[in-house]
């Protein structure tokens, strides 16, 4: 309770700054008369999505799982993928160099080609999120394995601890803070990737709503959907961000915070 | 900075003690090591026929200029690395492998930063697979002989530099091995810190008497914590001279104020001049110095 208090205390500006801008929106619409199609208040927004809220739920479910299986997916290739070619000379030789051409090609133009390989239903969808939120995870999980301080190497060669030993209680906890640093990455790109697959072909989904309202002209519910995306987004990088927080809490990236906290 | 305290006062130290004296037989042996370094078709010769015999107990420092393979020839003694000539013995048997029998500090305090103070000298413990709760309490006791025993719950990040390397001898010593490698340890330390470390290290050492192999560039501190200094050449790095520093213990502070430590550093600081590591006057600044009629 106290610790929501002081984020409200924390967060005060953005949220007069937010408040404000929402203000003149809607006064400008108003006053300047500026046709609904075009931009609608943002109060025509509220009530339209409170209006249809269970038909924007169950698109959003849809898409919400697409983005959870597809980022859960490429969590669990990419991480021992990356263990492996941090390991290993041969398979780093010949597998990196792939993986990097791959990651320059725009893997968004690829969804048309996952429709006429695996149709219109749901493992497109899982496909192109997980394609996306892939190479981040895979990069920064490399990174993040290899960059290891040569003494507490030799620290641990001292005490003659095994292999086992040194990946789980030096290598891995070290790789950590990388591995996430790709994970919030992935994660906010696999929202952007379940929309656009359902752009290209689908009969659910928040992409496939979206494209709906938009060839009604029903803007405020565009920009209703917009926002339903965007909190959907927003859900599975802060889910990331909290097991960060309870997973290296020792972590600089976490420090920061704690220390704000303490001293406002 | 926490003031250290040791069990071992300085009275109960003092009468028991006199110079290398102490130093018991044998048991590391460098017999004739060369170390060369390959790297892109250059080879570097990190140390050229370096012969050393290290007693049981005793301190020995290394001194010698940047480059010279002093932190080469600890790595070789702890068995981090082989001698590309020679071998390295402990006990009469040739290292082939890490020796398990030792604690590291290195010039890092090299803490694990996902740990606590307590937990990183519990490391040690951890990774040899011991038991816990035999060591808890010892590490404890460490911890409060070398000053933080109020730190054992804190992260590294929160503690000084100097506190820092304190953890980690605490670290090097939880598993109470005969033998201490410490690779310019205070060398990250500022100049005060540096002084109160030595003091502290010199008392942790008249109380468990351990064989300690001490790689420094200060002759300073060389001479007033070891019972003997090797004393290197520039690269390749040789053997120039092995003093005996026959100083009284404790030296604390008052080591400095003695003719002793200072023919020591004087006779030092004579080698360096001799093998090329320092130059009494540089050409270049005579030269500075002739521009001004």
């Amino acid at each position: 309770m106290r610790k929501t208090m002081a984020w409200l205390k924390r967060s005060r500006h953005a949220f007069f700054a937010f408040a404000g801008l929402l203000i003149v929106w809607e006064a400008w619409v108003r006053i300047a008369d500026v046709p609904v199609y075009l931009l609608p208040p943002p109060s025509m927004v509220a009530v339209d999505l409170f209006e249809r809220w269970p038909r924007v739920l169950d698109h959003a479910l849809v898409t919400g799982n697409e983005i959870v299986a597809g980022f859960l997916l490429a969590v669990v290739v990419s991480i021992p993928l990356a263990m492996i070619i941090a390991y290993s000379r041969p398979v780093e030789r010949s597998l990196y160099p792939v993986i990097v051409f791959l990651q320059i090609v725009p893997k968004i133009a690829i969804a048309p080609l996952f429709i006429i390989w695996f149709g219109f239903g749901f493992t497109p969808k899982l496909l192109l999120v997980f394609l996306l939120s892939f190479f981040p995870i895979v990069v920064s999980g490399i990174a993040g394995f290899k960059s290891l301080d040569p003494d507490v190497m030799d620290l641990a060669r001292s005490t003659g601890a095994n292999g086992l030993k040194m990946f789980l209680r030096i290598r891995l906890p070290q790789a950590l803070p990388q591995i996430f640093t790709g994970l919030k990455v992935g994660a906010a790109l696999a929202a952007t990737a379940a929309v656009v697959a359902e752009f290209v072909a689908s009969d659910s989904g928040l992409g496939y709503l979206l494209l709906e309202y938009n060839s009604n002209l029903e803007t405020p519910m565009v920009f209703a959907v917009i926002i339903v995306l965007s909190v959907l987004g927003l859900l599975v990088y802060y889910a990331v961000e909290l097991i960060e927080r309870l997973a290296i809490p020792w972590h600089v990236s976490n420090r920061a915070t704690a220390e704000e906290a303490r001293t406002t | 900075m926490a003031e250290l305290r040791l069990a071992a006062s300085r009275d109960d130290a003092a009468p028991e003690v006199s110079g290398a004296a102490s130093a018991g037989p044998v048991s590391i042996a460098v017999r004739n090591v060369s170390k060369v370094f390959a790297r892109d078709g250059q080879e570097t010769v990190a140390l050229d026929g370096v012969d050393l015999d290290i007693r049981e107990g005793e301190f020995l420092a290394v001194v010698g200029p940047s480059g010279c393979g002093k932190s080469t020839l600890m790595r070789l003694i702890g068995g981090l690395d082989m001698p590309t000539r020679g071998e390295v013995t402990i006990g009469g048997a040739a290292i082939t492998a890490p020796v398990t029998d030792l604690g590291i500090v290195f010039q890092k305090p090299v803490l694990l930063e996902w740990r606590t103070v307590l937990e990183n000298v519990m490391f040690q413990i951890d990774m040899r697979g011991e038991k816990r709760r035999d060591h808890l309490d010892s590490a404890r006791q460490l911890l409060a002989a070398v000053g933080l025993a109020d730190f054992e719950n804190r992260y590294p990040h929160e503690l000084s530099g100097g506190m820092q390397q304190r953890a980690s001898i605490a670290r090097a010593l939880i598993h109470e091995p005969p033998l201490l490698l410490m690779d310019e340890p205070f060398g990250a330390l500022d100049a005060l810190t540096r002084e109160q470390m030595r003091l502290d290290l010199e008392e942790l050492w008249l109380s468990t008497r351990k064989t300690v192999i001490f790689i420094t560039h200060s002759i300073d501190e060389a001479v007033l914590l070891a019972d003997r200094v090797v004393v290197m050449t520039p690269r390749p790095g040789r053997v120039d001279r092995i003093l005996d520093i026959p100083l009284e213990r404790p030296r604390g502070l008052e080591g400095r104020k003695t003719p002793e430590f200072l023919a020591a550093v004087d006779e030092i600081t004579e080698l360096f001049l001799a093998n090329g590591t320092l130059h009494a006057s540089r050409p270049v600044l005579n030269l500075l110095n002739k521009k001004e009629p």
